[in-house]
């Protein structure tokens, strides 16, 4: 069996290449107005509870200051990224990916067990058997997977007038249209966040095997687990 | 600095990808499809009276901020604000089987609808403002439009670099219920700021939709002869015709 399934290292790769068309080109959105605000409305610097700097141009799409090309990219990027994101629930729901290597059971939640993870992590003793997820892993991906990716989409659609008169609901649940274009940039930063350490621990746990794993899709190894 | 060297050297390996899409001729007819896919989907999800927010009069913003014109320097325009507007004339044409000629007054006249609503500029803010203003409906009622008008095109009196500002909408938004042409910001006649004397309310569109200083709503069959042939002056820039994203 395979470490990695087909539909995995398909969204994977597809996924980031949408991702990072979408954070480049929101940055050069967030040029356009580097405020963000709290609430259904805000415009000017007292209203802010957030001034960002001035993203340069070698980290925006495209490579110079324009926000109706970066509009384009952003909501043609969109649509992939949507649509891939709800095709990985599918396939990881039918293959059992998510049961099995995401989703968490109450024993890992225990602080002793939450710990001794935290502290193997910092000493980056990354062998924890068998192509199993540890449970900091499991959050992680879990968290990405299941809020941070999903709340993109739904912080975008409410940011969109046109979908407001059908999704009034979402835009009050997220406080605003304000609050949600402050939680479409929140979001977009902890995705960020993860991007930064994700690359780290995989750098630091043997790049070269995890690439080609993730690429070809691997071999579980002999383990305890794998024995039976 | 290594890794800052990596980081900048990942990012324009993005951006020459990029560049390289959009010059192609199929790339620039992707990135022109998606703003239409949107238009479906939201057409598809919405009904097409369906509403904007509305909010209670106490939500409205310390002030409106005007952003694009919002002094417009043209001699003739000077001129009317020197008169406080009363010689105003707001043109209804194209392709429609009366003209009309309206004053101020005869705008004034009409039913009129107030809502209380949230302007969306394209940049990213938002300002919660209270319009007053006849129904676009009404006046192209009164008018007798056309059955082959596609388009409402909006003429204003404000250049912007050089170009005379303009936009359009099809007929599902001038015929929305909350698409008015207002007189009014929160019970007093418009600032020159946010269009005197008269200016667009397109609600489930973003700002730059909102024509400001008004002077003549004209029903056409296509947007190609009119300006750069996009439908508006930030579209001829490259922006969205359909807004509501």
């Amino acid at each position: 069996m395979k470490r990695h399934a087909l539909t995995t290292r398909l969204w994977h790769w597809l996924n980031l290449v949408f991702v990072v068309i979408l954070f480049m080109s929101g940055l050069t959105i967030s040029n356009a107005h580097p405020r963000l605000y709290w609430g259904d409305w805000g415009f000017a610097p007292e209203q802010a509870w957030l001034i960002l700097p001035r993203f340069p141009d070698w980290m925006t799409i495209p490579g110079y200051y324009s926000l109706a090309v970066a509009r384009d990219w952003h909501i043609l990027a969109a649509w992939p990224f949507a649509l891939l994101l709800l095709g990985m629930w599918v396939a990881m729901l039918a293959n059992r990916h998510f049961k099995r290597d995401i989703a968490t059971d109450r024993k890992e939640w225990r602080p002793a067990s939450i710990r001794r993870d935290l502290v193997a992590h910092l000493r980056l003793r990354f062998d924890h058997g068998s192509g199993k997820y540890n449970f900091l892993q499991k959050l992680a991906y879990g968290l990405v997977l299941g809020v941070i990716l999903p709340m993109m989409i739904f912080s975008g659609i409410a940011i969109s007038p046109g979908m407001e008169p059908t999704f009034g609901w979402l835009v009050e649940g997220l406080g605003g249209r304000q609050s949600a274009r402050s939680l479409h940039f929140i979001f977009a930063f902890a995705l960020l966040g993860f991007f930064i350490v994700h690359v780290l621990l995989v750098i630091l746990s043997g790049p070269i095997r995890q690439l080609s794993d993730m690429l070809t899709g691997g071999h579980h190894e002999e383990g305890p687990g794998d024995a039976a | 600095m290594r890794r800052r060297n990596f980081l900048v050297a990942a990012g324009a390996a993005v951006l020459a990808g990029c560049n390289k899409v959009a010059e192609s001729a199929p790339g620039a007819r992707l990135l022109s499809a998606a703003e239409r896919w949107h238009k479906g989907a939201h057409r598809l999800l919405t009904n097409r009276e369906a509403l904007a927010p509305e909010y209670p009069r106490s939500a409205v913003s310390p002030y409106f901020r005007g952003n694009g014109t919002t002094d417009p320097q043209e001699p003739a325009y000077q001129q009317h604000a020197a008169e406080s507007f009363a010689n105003w004339r707001l043109e209804v044409g194209g392709l429609v089987e009366t003209p009309m000629s309206l004053t101020l007054d005869n705008l004034r006249r009409l039913p009129q609808r107030t809502q209380v609503t949230r302007h969306d500029c394209v940049e990213g803010w938002s300002a919660i403002g209270e319009w007053t203003g006849p129904q676009l409906s009404l006046l192209l009622e009164a008018a007798g439009l056309r059955e082959e008008a596609n388009y409402i095109v909006f003429r204003c009196a404000d250049t912007l670099n050089g170009a005379v500002y303009y936009e359009s909408v099809d007929r599902i938004d001038a015929f929305h219920p909350q698409t008015i042409v207002a007189h009014s910001l929160n019970g007093e006649p418009l600032p020159i700021r946010n269009g005197a004397p008269l200016r667009m309310r397109i609600e489930r569109q973003l700002g730059y939709k909102h024509a400001k200083y008004l002077t003549a709503i004209e029903a056409v069959a296509s947007l190609e002869d009119i300006g750069g042939g996009e439908g508006g002056y930030w579209e001829d820039r490259g922006y969205q015709w359909y807004a509501g994203i």
